[in-house]
């Protein structure tokens, strides 16, 4: 194995770039590793800890480029680093010639747009806080997509834009949708009078799906960041979003998803909801509070199901399946062939992934969230930090996950498995083809391993994203999947696969 | 609370700082956006950042 070091110096790419032009090089042959880094003190830690650090590689600042290579020859690992540099260097002429002028201060930005509502921040979280200050400062909205913000700045930075009456979605916020317009990673759905609260990601996608596909619509789904019902931050932005769509007049129905909030912040976001006009389903994923102050629901699509209901002045009927016949029929052909017994989940939406395993636990015992635990179920979220050093998220990069199926049937890790659990996301921001890259990873599961194990999808979209739900759905039917378009009714088919004795308690109507 | 625009009443339009997929996503979208050509202040240099938001601070 050979290895070069380059560094290009004064030469800043943000870090999506500078991971899809390493894993578009990796893929060939005779490439062992690609690295691409630029040289912050958080990016050199992170080399030391994957073994990637090199003599040469310390010497990088944090506005220089690292590329380590790592190949078959010393020719093809140089010759690989200078195509790294170059294709950097093209995308840079290309961003450059396809618009004139790009802004590096804000007061220029806004002296082209003026009237500016909202900043879109996705820069790395050591620099976030002060960006976001900054846009705070000139009455910008933030859409606060970077991660790695601490929890004092964010509760800092959120009482400066409740100060101002402005909105802070985030950080972490990967979903929003504000007037009509998608922020992020958003699918394509209709507006309508349901207005969402959520942290927000791939829970709220999935919630706003579900209401597509029932005929509702979105008024607004505001995101305000995985830990803003934390103590430390008090619920400060859920509070003003649920105020803002209690005033809206397109606003019907507020639907809140989170995970379990601080007791405290629990009690006073009760207050807060007894003095809106405007009725709140919640869904506290884990958790049922004692309260009649919201009406609270175990799943997203239960979520939606009731506002969708609570909209048109009907009923809502629990239920597990939407269609029983369907469950029936799938299990006649498919039960035999199930010849293990555990449940492998390897989802890229965090929230998906925690769905599946509280629906989950109760039916199986232990499972597992980590991936290096045998023997037991095991549901694993591809997007958390540890499977996402240095690769892109599995949404943009859905290859990264078929590397990990691999990877568990050659390590024998799948031999004793019976299901197979995926979710699969679309909308802009997504991957342009999700579901051929898992149809490519079953092939070769079957061809290359001699594996057949039923494969579920829990495949969240619609029909008018640009990768087409109906398309999507048709690509995974070929590769012999079994779709669901409800996350948690592909958890639960998945139990009735490996887990016979819970059929009675699944089919049956939900008392 | 100062007395402005509702945020959920004020048309979207769009500074983007970072990610230039969430520009062109807003673009095919119709919505007015301004990419920002974004580079870590003071080279990354974390003391002179300091240096310059508190001499920021004082103007």
């Amino acid at each position: 194995m050979f290895e070069t070091t380059t560094i290009v110096t004064a030469s800043y790419f943000d870090s999506v770039v500078l991971m899809r032009v390493a894993s578009q090089l990796k893929k060939r042959d005779g490439i062992t590793e690609v690295a691409m880094f630029m040289g912050t003190e958080g990016n050199h830690e992170l080399l030391d800890q994957v073994g990637l650090a090199t003599a040469e590689s310390k010497h990088a600042g944090p506005q220089d480029l690292i590329i380590i290579v790592r190949a078959d020859t010393q020719a093809l690992a140089e010759q690989t680093s200078t195509e790294a540099a170059a294709m950097l260097s093209a995308k840079r002429e290309t961003d450059q010639s396809e618009l004139s002028y790009r802004p590096r201060m804000l007061d220029r930005a806004l002296g082209f747009l003026p009237d500016a509502s909202l900043a879109a921040i996705s820069i790395p979280g050591a620099y976030a806080a002060r960006e976001t200050q900054n846009c705070l400062a000139h009455d910008l909205n933030v859409f606060l997509f970077s991660d790695n913000v601490a929890l004092d700045d964010e509760a800092r930075l959120k009482k400066i834009a409740l100060d101002k009456g402005l909105l802070l979605m985030g950080p972490d916020c990967g979903t929003a949708y504000l007037n009509g317009v998608g922020l992020g990673f958003t699918n394509v759905v209709r507006r309508g009078r349901i207005g969402c609260v959520a942290a927000a990601g791939t829970g709220l996608q999935a919630v706003v799906c579900r209401a597509d596909h029932r005929g509702e619509g979105i008024s607004h789904g505001i995101g305000v960041g995985g830990r803003d019902l934390s103590g430390e931050v008090g619920g400060l932005m859920t509070s003003y979003a649920l105020s803002l769509l209690d005033q809206d007049p397109a606003t019907e129905v507020i639907i809140l998803i989170s995970k379990p909030p601080h007791p405290e912040v629990a009690r006073s976001l009760e207050q807060t909801c007894r003095q809106l006009a405007t009725p709140v389903i919640t869904c506290f994923q884990g958790t049922t509070l004692d309260s009649d102050a919201f009406i609270q629901s175990a799943t997203l699509d239960e979520a939606a199901d009731r506002a969708v209901c609570l909209l048109g002045n009907t009923p809502f009927v629990p239920r597990n399946f939407t269609d029983i016949a369907r469950i029936k029929q799938l299990l006649d052909h498919q039960q035999s062939t199930a010849a293990g017994r555990r449940i492998i989940g390897l989802f890229t939406g965090g929230t998906l992934a925690k769905e599946a395993y509280l629906l989950l636990r109760p039916l199986l015992g232990t499972v597992s969230a980590d991936l290096d635990q045998a023997g037991s179920h095991c549901l694993v979220d591809l997007g958390d930090d540890r499977y996402t050093v240095g690769k892109p998220h599995p949404m943009i990069a859905p290859e990264n996950r078929t590397e990990v199926l691999l990877e568990l049937a050659t390590a024998g890790r799948l031999d004793d498995c019976g299901a197979l659990l995926f979710d699969l996301v679309l909308g802009h921001g997504s991957h342009a083809d999700p579901a051929s890259e898992l149809a490519a990873g079953l092939a070769e599961l079957r061809s290359r391993h001699g594996l057949t194990i039923p494969a579920i999808v829990s495949l969240i979209g619609t029909e008018g994203d640009p990768q087409s739900l109906v398309e999507q759905q048709r690509v995974l039917n070929e590769a012999g999947a079994t779709v669901f378009l409800i996350n948690s009714e592909a958890a639960r088919y998945a139990a009735l696969l490996v887990v016979p004795d819970c059929r009675q308690a699944l089919m049956e109507v939900r008392p | 609370m100062t007395d402005k625009q509702s945020p959920l009443t004020r048309e979207v339009r769009v500074i983007n700082i970072g990610l230039e997929r969430f520009a062109d996503d807003l673009r095919s979208l119709g919505v007015q956006v301004v990419q920002m050509d974004w580079r870590p202040p003071a080279g990354g240099d974390k003391k002179l950042i300091e240096i310059l938001d508190r001499l920021k601070d004082r103007s």
